[in-house]
């Protein structure tokens, strides 16, 4: 037995810790002494500042962003489980439960794109089955540099095969994503990973360590030497070293996630375990001293009891490992044994390797010598807070004013180089390495504005989605970040489902430099307002800052993963035309606003003007329409307007989902709407709260007025045509005419035709 | 008397509940397997699901092939009993040798995850029996190597013996190529002389439920249940 007052000792040939390895370890000034008062002025021991260095990392202690973050809406009737657990919780019918979140592994994929976001997917997973939910499904945001470079081609393909054959293996669908390239992010590529789970509500389970003498195990994976200070190395910009970061890129195994996975819902459900926490950033450090912070009670680890890959680990690297497909479980002594029986059911290992003490300290021991005794609560809690300054550069404000030098492009030549454009361009190349139908649920696959997915044997579904719009929110963080949460809803609601709550993943440049901070402050006071007007809490998320490379920050991207409720999941709304000879109208009213659109940005080399202002009321109300008129059976398709406005969604509306056999025709007329709006503002203006809906002729005057009940106009524009028909736009004298055929070969080959060039596979 | 159903769940096997509802939702008793099972405990019919077994890290089916259960499996395919094989389940079968020819890395060296049409080329199986012989469906496929290679001798075989149970095919409209793996002859599913051993790679049992838009993958499980199993020892 240890007591509380027993001096840690440095464990035998540890280095010394000097000022050097302090600065090291990314700890300043201001925060070294912290540590030492918490420490009654004592020097910490290696292991000491390896865990304090993990867990006052911005990744783990939200240093730069707490205050900005708890002005977040987190409260409504449907959450369960708010932020601060591992993830959000809302409450379904008939006594089911989703649980949702979004996580970043960015600095990861930027040096080891497969197993960086492998690793991704997989600590998301484990995120969603800690709170006792099976996961049902995954999405993902991915963002890279132009795809005319081949370093880019080559991350771009690694990442989305790590994506594909992690979620594969442990037979998780993939419903849903985005794809971006833009320049901002070459140095600095984003993989956002988002995992939606069900739970029955009464199944719910949190990370809080609690009783006395109770036992903390590890159950799953060994612990290797890999990933170590992986949470740091998040906190910090990307430069010409990040390449020797190689090797603290953790490794992943979807095997064992998937036999993880069914132990702990079995644990969890067999009512043998108290609490359960995944062993993410910051591994076996940030997993105990959370689950002991949360639970206000002390924690005592033998790091000499933590099963090993190699001999010979120090205490410091078992502490600090990120090893992954492991948790860390608390339960009492009496029940080890029924622990044991289900995880070799499972062919996994569990091994106590701790106990919960009652005097609040964090104390590690390696082979009967205490290494580190570190007061708990602080602990995790203590890292000094900052307020950054904010403040917008003059160039960004610059930006707003910025118009393209030439604005007369020929539409018929706009729309298709739009659609060749990777990031408006078909994900078919991407979503075809992701499974979408394993677990027999799927009722909308990628390629659609957002997956649903049956919960279970009920009648009802679930609809997701991940979105932003990062160009808008760099011209306006404001606009902007209302912007992604609207979108978000809008993709939600043309399901027919209703939005129920969100998860960000706020990635960010480097929050120290003011104009950083400023989009940063910006963009979450615009999520946290169209969150209050939509009543769609935050229910929790990850930030991710230092998204810097040498060339610069990355774009603003302040992802927003969303899921709605359909209540009646046979009544779910698809984004393609299906019928020949259906009306088509445009719900919603439009300014032809160009600034911040793709027309300028992808064709005029322009990216500039204030981004399209945002009505938070007319976007609920829009919303309400969309969600009653599928409940009413009114509509055949609804399509959110975003990148390339009218034109490209009209286009994508004829072209047809992935898989299809044919394209449909169209033929729409303008006139008599938005007169004083320019052509271009009328085709490509990316006005938002605008959605295009397909109808039975039947059907048109009571969704005309559904959506005048709710202040919108649902505008007639023309008539779904045949079968690989023609698109012919009209307006006065003006006609454009397009073949859908060939305008779906572009939309579907951008991609591919790109990763044929050499190099995809180089590195 | 209703026919009875295991599902074998490998170390890895991941679509082991969609199919188990499928077998039940077409009328059979069907119940999950431990691979460490060593008797099929009276199933009629088993079905290796699809999945990851062992993590497919060596190669697809290399190591569940050794699973403790599969010996029952083999002595039950043996006495004429019905087996059939979902995607890594046909690749756990052909590793067996209870069918010939072997599974590859699609010739794309992707995963291929999409809907393939197939032709039924032949009824005389245990899970074809109820569609019409020549027909096309369109049924969710997903795999990283589905790529059906057999030298040409064994090939000819399978042809002339009418040991091909579904073929890849073009259809109108398309812009997908129709094989996607680039296996042998288009082949996407075989079986044994006698038809009572069926390994496929497309995924019935994830569009076998009215509200996912079609059932059309029903008809395998309604074809298994339906069809007689040929006097199997228990």
């Amino acid at each position: 037995m240890t007591s509380a007052a027993s001096t840690p000792r440095a464990f035998p040939g540890e280095r010394p810790v000097t000022e050097a390895v302090v600065r090291e370890h990314k700890l300043n000034a201001r925060e070294y002494e912290a540590i030492l008062a918490l420490l009654d002025g004592r020097t910490p021991t290696l292991t000491e500042l390896g865990i304090f260095s993990a867990l006052w990392s911005e990744h783990c202690s939200y240093k730069h962003t707490k205050p900005v973050l708890r002005r977040f809406p987190v409260e409504g009737p449907q959450v369960l489980q708010g932020p601060g657990e591992n993830a959000g919780v809302l409450r379904l019918p008939e006594g089911w439960a989703v649980a949702f979140k979004i996580e970043s592994h960015n600095h990861p994929t930027a040096v080891e794109p497969y197993q960086g976001a492998a690793t991704g997917v997989g600590g998301i997973l484990r995120d969603v089955f800690t709170m006792g939910a099976r996961p049902v499904a995954l999405l993902n945001s991915l963002r890279f540099g132009p795809l005319d470079d081949p370093r880019n081609r080559y991350l771009f393909a690694g990442a989305v095969k790590g994506v594909g054959d992690y979620g594969n293996c442990v037979g998780v669908p993939t419903l849903g994503g985005e794809v971006v390239f833009a320049p901002g992010y070459a140095g600095n590529p984003l993989v956002n990973a988002m995992a939606v789970g069900l739970l029955r509500a009464e199944e719910l389970i949190t990370a809080r360590a609690q009783g006395v003498g109770n036992l903390l195990l590890t159950v799953g994976a060994r612990t290797g030497r890999d990933g170590i200070h992986g949470a740091s190395f998040a906190s910090e910009d990307l430069s010409a070293e990040s390449e020797a970061r190689r090797p603290q890129v953790q490794v992943g195994d979807p095997f064992t996630e998937k036999l993880l996975l069914e132990a702990s819902l079995e644990l969890i459900r067999s009512g043998t375990i108290v609490a359960i926490q995944d062993m993410g950033a910051a591994g076996l450090t940030s997993s105990s001293a959370e689950m002991a912070a949360r639970g206000g009670v002390g924690v005592e680890l033998d790091t000499s009891a933590v099963p090993t890959r190699e001999a010979g680990m120090t205490p410091y690297e078992i502490m600090l490992s990120e090893s992954q497909e492991r948790m860390l479980v608390v339960a009492e002594p009496a029940q080890v044994e029924a622990i044991r029986a289900i995880c070799q059911r499972w062919d996994l290992d569990a091994t106590v390797v701790g106990r919960v003490t009652d005097d609040g300290r964090y104390r590690i021991i390696h082979d009967g010598v205490v290494v580190a005794s570190i007061p708990g609560q602080p602990l995790v809690d203590g890292c000094p807070i900052y307020e950054p300054e904010a403040r917008e550069s003059a160039e960004a404000v610059a930006r707003r004013s910025r118009t393209p030098s030439r604005d007369d492009l020929d539409p018929l030549e706009a729309l298709e180089r739009l659609l060749d454009a990777p990031t408006i361009a078909s994900k078919r190349w991407v979503f075809e390495q992701y499974d979408g139908t394993v677990r027999g649920r799927s009722v909308i696959t990628p390629g659609g504005d957002a997956g649903v997915v049956r919960v279970e044997d009920t009648g009802f579904g679930i609809a997701m989605t991940v979105d932003c719009n990062a160009r808008h929110v760099l011209l306006d963080p404001y606009e902007g970040g209302k912007g992604v949460v609207a979108e978000a809803a809008r993709n939600i609601a043309c399901t027919g489902a209703r939005p129920l709550g969100i998860t960000d993943c706020l990635n960010f440049g480097n929050p120290e430099r003011p104009e950083v901070f400023h989009q940063f402050v910006e963009a979450c006071r615009g999520i946290g307002d169209a969150c209050l007007a939509f009543g769609t809490p935050v229910t929790g998320g990850n930030v991710s800052l230092y998204n810097q490379s040498p060339t610069g920050a990355i774009d603003p991207t302040p992802t927003v993963g969303m899921v709605g409720l359909l209540e009646d999941v046979t009544a779910a709304v698809g984004s393609h035309f299906t019928t020949e000879g259906d009306a088509i109208l445009l719900i919603g009213r439009t300014a032809g606003h160009l600034g911040g659109s793709a027309y300028w940005a992808e064709l005029l080399d322009c990216v500039g003007g204030p981004p399209p202002p945002v009505d938070l009321e007319a976007e609920r109300g829009l919303q309400e329409v969309l969600v009653r008129a599928a409940a009413g059976r009114l509509l055949r398709s609804a399509h959110d307007l975003s990148d390339g406005g009218l034109a490209v969604a009209l286009a994508e509306c004829c072209i047809g989902g992935p898989w299809a056999n044919a394209t449909f025709g169209a033929t729409v007329d303008l006139a008599r709407h938005a007169d004083a709006v320019s052509d271009l503002g009328w085709l490509f203006g990316e006005d938002a709260g605008r959605v295009l809906v397909s109808c039975a002729p039947e059907h048109v005057a009571a969704l005309q007025a559904l959506a005048a009940e709710h202040g919108h106009g649902a505008h007639y524009l023309g008539l779904v045509g045949p079968a690989e028909g023609e698109l012919i736009i009209r307006r006065d004298e003006r006609r454009w005419q397009w073949s859908t055929r060939r305008l779906r070969a572009i939309h579907l080959e951008a991609i591919p035709r790109r990763m044929a060039a050499p190099g995809a596979a180089e590195e | 008397m209703t026919i009875r159903v295991a599902v074998i769940r490998f170390p890895g096997s991941n679509c082991e509940s969609e199919t188990l509802e499928a077998a039940r939702r077409a009328g059979a008793t069907a119940e999950l397997l431990d691979y460490r099972a060593t008797s099929l405990g009276g199933a009629d019919v088993v079905i290796l699901p699809g999945g990851f077994s062992y993590g497919d890290y060596l190669r697809s089916g290399a190591i569940a092939r050794f699973a403790p259960v599969m010996q029952a499996v083999r002595a039950h395919a043996e006495a004429g009993g019905g087996v059939l094989g979902i995607c890594n389940g046909f690749q756990v079968l052909c590793e067996a040798h209870l069918l010939p020819g072997a599974l590859l890395h699609n010739a794309g060296q992707r995963f291929v995850a999409r809907p393939v049409d197939v032709r039924i080329e032949r009824t005389s199986t245990i899970c074809t029996g109820l569609f019409r012989p020549g027909a096309v469906v369109r049924i969710p496929q997903a795999h990283g190597e589905g790529r059906f290679v057999a030298d040409e001798a064994t090939l000819d075989a399978l042809e002339r013996d009418n040991q091909v149970v579904l073929r890849y095919v073009p259809v109108p409209g398309s812009d997908l190529p129709h094989n996607p793996n680039g296996s042998a002859r288009d082949i996407a599913g075989i079986c044994n002389p006698a038809g009572n051993v069926v390994g496929f790679m497309p995924h019935p049992e994830r569009l076998a439920e009215a509200t996912l838009g079609d059932t059309i993958g029903q008809t395998f499980f309604a074809s298994l249940v339906g069809a007689p199993t040929s006097g199997a020892p228990a």
